[in-house]
């Protein structure tokens, strides 16, 4: 190279800085985390004690199984919600208002996650709006006890990745060219045998990405669960805060938080297969 | 049949946006309560809870101390992604793919888990719980985005320019400053404020590290302990309204001139 001026310093005068930050604060601390995992909270010998106490403990497993359930059904109805509305987004609204009717469809994503966590408690507490409409209307007698039950957080994590799914798969379907469309109505395809056949398939290496990005999403956030679902029963992230907070357990804390990221880590290889194959 | 397939698509895509506006509706029109429970009937509209909020030292503390937080976190987070994104883009350096993976490693961690490690390790070096203690977190969990956004904003075209600048005598920081920080604006402009809006929203890496100074998001979570309260619907509301402003800036000034 002839632009060798100040020396082949300069390249790792820039990059370092990022380097280092990652690993100082970043590789580092998860170092510390898995060692810490690896000794016993009262006097810090080495053990496979915290590990054990996940598998040994059955409220322990419980978390683990509600987590993967409640993310599972948050996934699932997320997707289902979302594919039809990002639709009618890209295919039925005249192209002029798609901007303005995806912003508005994705405006309430910027509120706080805390604050639209509470929001939604506003909505379903026993005598909140969803309940005195419910009860006004002489539908029901006695209000609904959805606040500090699984539906709630479900309700919640919805919320919010209908919105993100909204956007990505959005984005997906304006991607496609139109030719495709047209060379299946040439070829005599309905609108619906093109939609199975042709537009679905090709959108579901996203719609897949997007899922993953919810599984992951979802399964790691303490919030939600916490503000919407309560205490009746505790998600992995649930269980792990407790550690830290009311317990100060750090060995176990991270323990259980290790556990997560290799359930995670299972999710994207599984996910990560699926997508290969649907590509071929 | 068409029309009934019509009235079908108006009614599922009204449907949706009624779930998605409905938590917002609701936080903003009792934040207009007049009595002292944000629970129909309204009684309002009164803008007491602003003012008691506004009056409130803790939350004006709190959101002074979250604006500080997003602005200098993202701006020590764009500043490290572009000076390593310009190395990688235009240096051959061994290993590259390697660094670069590690950079953006964070982005697949949950934040849960950046922020125990961060406590751990501070706990043990002795750093004690504070606002910076959050902002070397918050810029773990930007670094990556900023990186990702502005390398792959870095394309072959602005070579071309930097190529020109060196011609002419230019120095390499010259040429980075002169040249290719102009030329990336929109990249960095947008790493920035996407930093801000994760910053000024991020809850659990901010209660783990802060304690006595703290988020906003950390002192509205305090309020909840209260249960349902006006004046958390109030604050929720202003922070809404900041946020929605982050975002409009975000559309109008960087979505603009990536469409030009």
């Amino acid at each position: 190279m002839s632009e060798s001026q100040p020396g082949r310093l300069l390249p790792w005068a820039l990059v370092t800085p990022a380097l280092l930050w990652t690993l100082v604060f970043f590789v580092l601390p998860f170092l510390a985390m898995v060692v810490l995992s690896l000794t016993h909270h009262d006097d810090g010998r080495a053990t496979f004690e915290n590990y054990r106490q996940f598998f040994d403990n059955p409220s322990y497993w419980r978390a683990m199984v509600n987590s993967l359930q409640v993310t599972s059904i948050v996934t699932v109805i997320s997707v289902l919600l979302a594919y039809p509305f990002a639709w009618i987004l890209a295919e039925i609204v005249p192209p002029r208002l798609q901007r303005l009717a995806l912003v508005l469809a994705i405006l309430p994503f910027w509120t706080s996650y805390v604050v639209r966590s509470y929001s939604w408690l506003l909505v379903l507490a026993q005598n909140g709006v969803v309940n005195q409409a419910l009860t006004g209307s002489g539908l029901f007698d006695t209000p609904l006890q959805i606040a500090n039950t699984r539906a709630a957080t479900v309700i919640g994590f919805v919320h919010f990745f209908v919105m993100l799914l909204t956007l990505t798969i959005f984005a997906n379907l304006k991607q496609l060219s139109p030719s495709y469309r047209r060379a299946a109505a040439d070829l005599g395809a309905g609108p619906v045998r093109t939609f199975l056949h042709v537009i679905l398939p090709l959108t579901l290496p996203g719609i897949m990405v997007g899922a993953f990005l919810t599984f992951v999403l979802a399964i790691g956030d303490y919030i939600t669960p916490q503000i919407l679902g309560g205490n009746n029963e505790l998600l992995m992230p649930q269980l792990i805060m407790m550690q830290i907070g009311r317990r100060g357990d750090f060995p176990l804390a991270s323990a259980l938080a290790i556990i997560l990221m290799v359930v995670v880590t299972i999710a994207y290889i599984v996910c990560s297969r699926w997508l290969k194959i649907e590509r071929t | 049949m068409k029309t009934a397939g019509k009235i079908l698509v108006s009614a599922y895509a009204l449907a949706i946006y009624g779930f998605i506006f409905l938590p917002v509706i609701v936080l903003v029109l009792f934040s207009l309560q007049a009595s002292s429970f944000p629970i129909p009937p309204f009684t309002g509209p009164s803008l007491r809870w602003y003012e008691a909020v506004l009056s409130d030292r803790r939350l004006m503390s709190a959101l002074f101390n979250s604006v500080v937080l997003a602005g200098l976190s993202s701006a020590v987070a764009v500043t490290l992604g572009f000076l390593a994104a310009w190395g990688f883009a235009r240096y051959h350096l061994p290993r590259s793919s390697l660094m670069r993976a590690l950079i953006t490693l964070p982005l697949t961690v949950s934040y849960l888990i950046i922020g125990m490690g961060l406590l751990i390790v501070f706990n043990w070096a002795g750093v004690p719980k504070s606002l910076l203690a959050a902002g070397i977190g918050h810029v773990v969990i930007n670094l990556p985005l900023c990186f990702a956004i502005i390398y792959s904003q870095m394309g072959d075209n602005q070579v071309n320019f930097e190529r020109a600048a060196r011609d002419l005598g230019a120095s390499e920081w010259k040429v980075l400053f002169l040249v290719s920080v102009p030329v990336l604006w929109p990249a960095i402009f947008a790493s920035f404020f996407l930093s801000m809006t994760f910053s000024w929203d991020e809850f659990v890496i901010a209660f783990l590290l802060t304690r006595f100074d703290t988020t906003l998001p950390v002192e509205i979570w305090n309020l909840l302990r209260s249960g349902l309260n006006p004046r958390t619907n109030a604050i929720g509301s202003l922070v809404f309204g900041v946020s929605i402003v982050m975002a409009l800036l975000l559309e109008l000034v960087f979505l603009r001139r990536t469409r030009r």
